[in-house]
């Protein structure tokens, strides 16, 4: 079966178009869906295996990252986002949509309490926004994770640091909800960078609910889709050409999204 | 009564602790800071009510109210915004309680934001005071401090609720222009006269027009109201019409423009015949060329200098998401793709004060504010609006600080046809209505067309000054660009951005010929705005578009959808007329035709002196080891990596040779991208700009803008016969005979070099009169002005962006050559600059001459090694030369160099001259070693030089001339010295 993609829109969310490539490129098929279109019409959900909030400015970051745009579907869709949660789907948010998540209280969900707020993500250590490469460790048997080990992807956030109380950090890891990690790997060593960029609790990156289909993510897998998107493709490619090896096409984000159309066949 | 929802973190504060760090630094005994977020709501709200928003404004899991009990502080400082400041935070607030209740707030209504900064330290009134004053604007928002005691006495800060409280009558004027010439001239000058005798602001009208005005008027056998003469003050500002480029000058009786620019666009495009790659070029909001057969793609480079003087964060901000409106509102609207900058600081460690005012008032932000707050206001516009934002450039100069150069463009993409309707066209029919979409008028930004018209002085409007809102454009551009555009629910579009409404009504209304306006339609902020107000408002984030009648309901319906305020405004007619009405009473009645085309033209005189430099006398040094470590560090040369990594690069996932590049991260000159993820082909975006040879001549000054813009373009890849150009002239005192002739060498310059290149240019924006007018920290008076700049922004196409080229040297044993000759050009470079710093001397004469038709050899010929897959990094040799150049390579690679200069090729006898010359035309490069004898056979009739090689010991050695080692250095000496400038900031 191809799964289908609903991918949330609207209100300062920029990464939906990306987002949908990324999706059509590993097999599924994507609709981008403006979040008023789908208050309207609340029976579209039905028609979707994978939900899915891009990355963006949702509200301007204003009054907290990802705070404003989770009120407001908890004031809209929280009915059908519950039931949804229900069936056997899949959930993603990336970046300005993992905060979503977690504002929205789909993430972590300890102890499948869904709505309820359980950890934060606050502004970076350096109280200012950064676009680099990190690399990623997986740490969880969550279905969008299967048979990745580690890979780099990019970040681009001011509020990424997560935070959690030394007791939920625990459940956490108990739980075995911290999804990725970061750490030093082949893109920190190229660029020579620290592995954790935010400053983020115990080098937390992505989280995921603890049936591990909810799945919320601080990196951008859907830019790191093409070997060309990679900072170092230049020399990875004049080493492929001098050892007289193909040149590839895809980079190590698209397994992500290969995942979700794996988990439906 | 207003309601205050105060929220503190419960938890560790980066925002606080940054705040505590900025404060130490600054020699403040401060123990600790903490910040409370407030949220002033002016409206009646119930308990329950209220406690609801309080849940959703407080993440309980880091939140909580602030609490009296709680708080141990020594002094609290309230940072506000001023009544009419846009407040983006606070439309958030306002719209998430509206979505939660259900209601829609009334004018009345309003939602304010504000922060507590509460300091714990040994500090006294005074330091708190001084705090205050570096941490708020005075021109947009209001401080006021308490003492713990008194805080605790008051039980918190004041309430206080920034509402617009306006009393100007909605009456309209008329005004009397039977009056004396010295009378004419103040009005001119200083606006129209209110009852009260104060007045509006600068009409920037001369005597010769006001006096057309009048003529006209008296055919009319009436005088015009305050409207009318605001308008065509909107419309025939400097800014709007240009005229400095376009009236007569000297012997060229078609202007500047006519003659240099636009006809060298003319004459490459005839040259190129079927290979005219231009399609919309000069008259649309952006310049627009073919990307491949379905798409075009469009830039347009604007300048924000006066209003980010005044206010950086707000200037800049508004700048970059005002030009995303030039791409926006290109043919029936593209989709912007990529952001561009170039920002032109005085150097950040100057201390001193500017003032407007005399005996000290009215001080200037310093150097440091300036750049601090133009850089945070195009990453908020840029990141929010998620346009990456990959390419730009810092240039430091102290006649930058009274006003900055702040450029920002805009990349776009827009498919050439639509359900077979061509998209670059546009059209306003008679009888389509005449609609505005995205945000509200208020006060803000009036006068900024005229006021960007004239320098600087105390009497620059305050009202001038606006802050983008990137959310509420977000949303305005998806329901357009992705919605509306390819449904065909309307005709025309255009931006409002310098005159509002008076400006994109009125310019639109060429396409239909006329319009009738009714202007008690227009969405208002607050009440009690006059109608002058209303039409020439610059407020941001809106589009006029005309929608014909039958396909209102479907646009009405779906802009709702969107979240986007769209209102009927009136009706594009056929009339010849751009009417106006007020409720019933009709306020504005012009042919369009002296609107548009009554402006005189004055005939401009032009003189030129060369001017003469003495040539520095300087000792000859074996060792050049410390030159070029201080060069590195120079603001001009150092690395800006604090910059490329917070503006967002890399959304819509189109980045292919990043602002960083390589193992050492090194600002790369010109980016790479593939604005379709679908396709390989590339576009290469740079830029070339050289304020400091404006000092010896002009036309040189543009020489190299033109050469090192394409040049960097063609070493990251471009295809040299795929490059459009974009000028943007920041001229000063533009009305001194002396500069109208620097500025007619410079465009000359234009064509001349463009034509060769057959680079043409697609679009263009001239900024006049960059200087201030005001007094030194002494109280004398003073005037700066900026040296006359160009900024070059070319696109150019790769065919496939796999064949992208990085600096970045990649392998040991790899070949480094130089193309292009190397001559000993060093008048106004950053050596003898960096010289004058340390020994003060003069900047001599020789600055570079460009070769145009020869560097188009060069050029081909390297793109033919290019598209061979020859060239394995490269580097164009710019500012500080081909040492640099070559640094800048192996800090990419974190590879050593080993070179010798004796086989370069031109003409020297230095070794320091030949490491700092900036002639232009030149490129570094490396190749495999096997693919010698391709390279240099492609290279053949080329001036080219084998330099020496790549090393794996990570060291920098180069030996000169004579063959003695001049230069013998580490790599971590070299990494540091380019990456310690902007460490901290």
């Amino acid at each position: 079966m191809k799964p289908k993609a609903l991918i949330f829109s609207g209100y300062g969310l920029n990464c939906e178009e990306e987002t949908a490539f990324a999706f059509e490129t590993a097999g599924a098929t994507a609709q981008i869906i403006h979040i008023n279109d789908l208050i309207a019409k609340k029976t579209l959900f039905s028609r979707f295996q994978i939900l899915v909030f891009p990355g963006g400015f949702a509200y301007g970051d204003d009054i907290g990252s990802g705070n404003a745009y989770a009120q407001k579907i908890r004031n809209h869709l929280w009915p059908e986002i519950e039931q949804y949660l229900k069936g056997n789907n899949l959930v993603i948010g990336i970046c300005n949509g993992c905060q979503i998540l977690i504002n929205l209280g789909l993430l972590p969900g300890i102890n499948l309490q869904y709505g309820k707020r359980q950890v934060a993500l606050l502004h970076n250590e350096t109280a200012r926004y950064i676009d680099r490469w990190v690399d990623l460790k997986n740490e969880s048997n969550s279905p969008w994770l299967k048979d990745i080990k580690s890979f780099s992807a990019p970040i681009a956030h001011g509020e990424g640091k997560l935070y959690a109380t030394a007791e939920t950090l625990q459940e956490l890891k108990k739980r075995k909800l911290i999804a990725l990690r970061y750490f030093k790997g082949e893109m920190c060593n190229y660029q020579n960078l620290p592995a954790n960029p935010t400053g983020t609790l115990s080098d937390i990156a992505a989280v995921t609910d603890e049936t591990g289909r909810v799945f919320g993510l601080m990196p951008h897998p859907e830019r790191a889709l093409f070997f060309t998107q990679l900072p170092n493709w230049p020399l990875l490619k004049e080493t492929y050409l001098r050892n007289k090896k193909t040149v590839p096409t895809f980079g190590p984000g698209l397994q992500i999204f290969k995942n979700a159309v794996r988990f439906y066949q | 009564m207003a309601e205050r929802i105060e929220v503190i973190s419960k938890i560790v504060d980066a925002r606080a602790t940054s705040l505590a760090k900025k404060f130490t630094a600054q020699k403040f005994a401060v123990k600790s800071v903490a910040i409370a977020d407030i949220y002033t709501i002016d409206s009646s709200l119930k308990r329950t009510q209220l406690s609801q928003i309080q849940e959703m404004f407080v993440n309980p899991v880091t939140q909580q109210l602030l609490t009296l009990q709680e708080l141990h502080f020594d002094y609290a400082i309230e940072i506000g915004f001023l009544p009419g400041v846009t407040d983006n935070v606070a439309s958030t607030a306002r719209e998430m309680i509206e979505d939660f209740l259900k209601v829609k707030f009334s004018l009345h209504d309003g939602v304010y934001t504000s922060q507590v900064i509460f300091i714990s330290g040994n500090i006294s009134k005074e330091d708190t005071g001084r705090i205050a004053h570096s941490l708020y604007n005075p021109v947009i928002q209001r401080a006021s401090t308490k003492s713990y005691s008194k805080y605790l006495r008051d039980r918190g800060m004041d309430r206080i609720v920034p509402r617009v409280k306006l009393t100007a009558t909605q009456k309209v004027d008329s005004v009397d222009l039977h009056i004396s010439d010295e009378e004419l001239v103040r009005l001119g000058k200083s606006g129209i006269p209110d009852a009260d005798g104060t007045r509006r602001g600068p009409l920037a009208l001369d005597l010769l027009y006001l006096k057309t005005i009048r003529a006209y008027f008296d055919t009319k056998k009436r005088n015009p109201t305050d409207l009318e003469l605001e308008s065509l003050a909107q419309t025939w500002s400097e800014h709007c019409k240009h005229t400095i480029f376009a009236d007569p000058i000297d012997d060229l009786k078609d202007g500047l423009y006519k003659t240099y620019i636009k006809k060298a666009t003319s004459d490459i495009r005839k040259k190129l015949g079927r290979g005219d790659f231009c399609v919309s070029i000069f008259t649309d909001n952006s310049g627009a060329i073919e990307f491949d057969k379905d798409f075009l793609v469009t830039h347009k480079v604007e300048t924000h200098n006066s209003p980010s003087a005044l206010d950086p964060f707000g200037g800049s901000i508004t700048g970059i998401v005002g030009v995303n409106r030039d791409a926006i509102g290109f043919g029936l609207g593209a989709k912007p793709i990529a952001n561009t900058y170039g920002f032109c600081f005085a150097p950040p460690d100057d201390n001193t004060l500017l003032y407007k005012g005399p005996n000290k008032t009215q001080p200037m932000l310093s150097p440091r504010r300036i750049m601090d707050g133009v850089i945070a206001g195009v990453n908020s516009g840029g990141n929010c609006s998620g346009i990456p934002t990959p390419q730009g450039f810092l240039n430091f100069d102290v006649r930058f600080k009274g006003k900055p150069l702040v450029f920002v463009g805009t990349v776009g993409i827009i498919p050439k046809k639509n359900k077979g309707k061509k998209m670059y066209v546009k059209k306003a029919r008679p009888g389509d209505y005449i609609v505005i979409v995205g945000g509200r008028v208020g006060l803000d930004g009036i006068h900024g067309a005229t006021f960007s018209s004239e320098a600087m002085d105390s009497g620059s409007p305050a009202t001038a000054v606006q802050i983008g809102d990137p959310i509420t454009q977000k949303k305005l551009s998806d329901a357009l660009v992705k919605e509306a555009r390819n449904l065909g629910l309307y005709n025309s579009i255009t931006d409002n951005g310098a005159g509002g409404l008076s400006c994109s009504v009125a310019e639109m209304a060429k396409e239909s010929r006329g319009c009738e306006v009714r202007l008690n339609k227009v969405p208002v902020k607050y009440p009690g705005l006059a109608p002058w107000q209303i039409w020439i408002s610059e407020s941001q984030e809106r589009m006029t578009l005309a929608v014909p009648k039958r396909k209102w309901k479907k646009f009405a319906e779906l802009m709702k959808r969107r979240g986007v305020e769209a209102t009927v405004i009136g009706e594009f007619t056929h009339s010849g007329k751009c009417s106006v009405y007020y409720h019933k009473e009709k306020i504005m009645d012009m042919d369009m035709n002296f609107l548009h085309n009554g402006l005189p033209r004055r005939k401009l005189t032009t003189t030129f002196t060369q001017v003469k430099h003495s040539e520095p006398q300087l000792a000859t040094s074996e060792n050049l080891n410390n030159s070029l470590l201080k060069i590195l560090a120079r603001p001009n040369i150092t690395s800006f990596e604090f910059i490329s990594t917070q503006y967002d690069h890399e959304v819509q996932g189109t980045s292919i040779i990043k602002p960083l590049q390589g193992r050492g991260r090194v600002n790369g000159d010109a980016s790479v991208m593939r604005p379709l993820l679908s396709s390989n082909k590339g576009l290469v975006i740079s830029q070339g700009l050289y304020p400091s040879y404006s000092d010896i001549d002009t036309y040189h000054m543009v020489a190299a803008a033109i050469d090192t813009a394409v040049r960097n373009c063609v070493a990251a890849g471009a295809d040299p016969a795929r490059i459009a150009l974009l000028d943007n002239f920041c001229w000063c005192s533009s009305t001194d005979p002396e500069r109208l002739g620097q500025l007619k060498r410079a465009v000359k310059a234009c064509y001349d070099i463009a034509t060769v290149y057959e680079t043409p240019f697609i679009s263009g924006k001239d900024s006049m009169f960059n200087d201030f007018k005001g007094y030194d920290d002494q109280g004398n008076p003073l005037i700066i002005s900026v040296p006359p700049t160009l900024l070059i922004s070319a696109v150019g196409i790769i065919n496939d962006i796999v064949q992208a080229v990085s600096l970045d040297v990649k392998f040991p044993g790899d070949l480094l050559y130089v193309i292009g000759e190397t001559h000993e050009e060093l008048g106004a470079s950053e050596y003898f600059y960096l010289l004058d710093h340390d020994r003060g001397i003069d900047i001599g004469n020789s600055v570079p001459h460009v070769d145009a038709y020869k560097n188009t050899k060069i050029y081909r010929a390297f793109h033919s090694c290019v598209r061979k897959g020859l060239i394995t990094s490269a580097q164009s040799v710019g500012r500080a030369g081909l040492g640099v150049a070559i640094l800048k390579m192996a800090m990419g690679g974190l590879l050593g160099i080993n070179i010798e200069l004796n086989k370069l090729p031109g003409s020297f006898s230095r070794d320091d001259f030949v490491l700092f010359s900036e002639s232009q035309g030149r490129i570094v490069l490396s190749i495999a070693p096997q693919n010698k004898k391709e390279f240099e056979k492609t290279m053949s009739g080329i001036p080219y030089g084998l330099l020496g090689i790549v090393t794996a010991d990570q060291k920098v050695v180069i030996k000169g001339i004579k063959g003695k080692k001049i230069v013998n250095m580490d790599m971590d000496t070299v990494l540091e010295a380019y990456k310690q400038t902007f460490k901290d900031y």
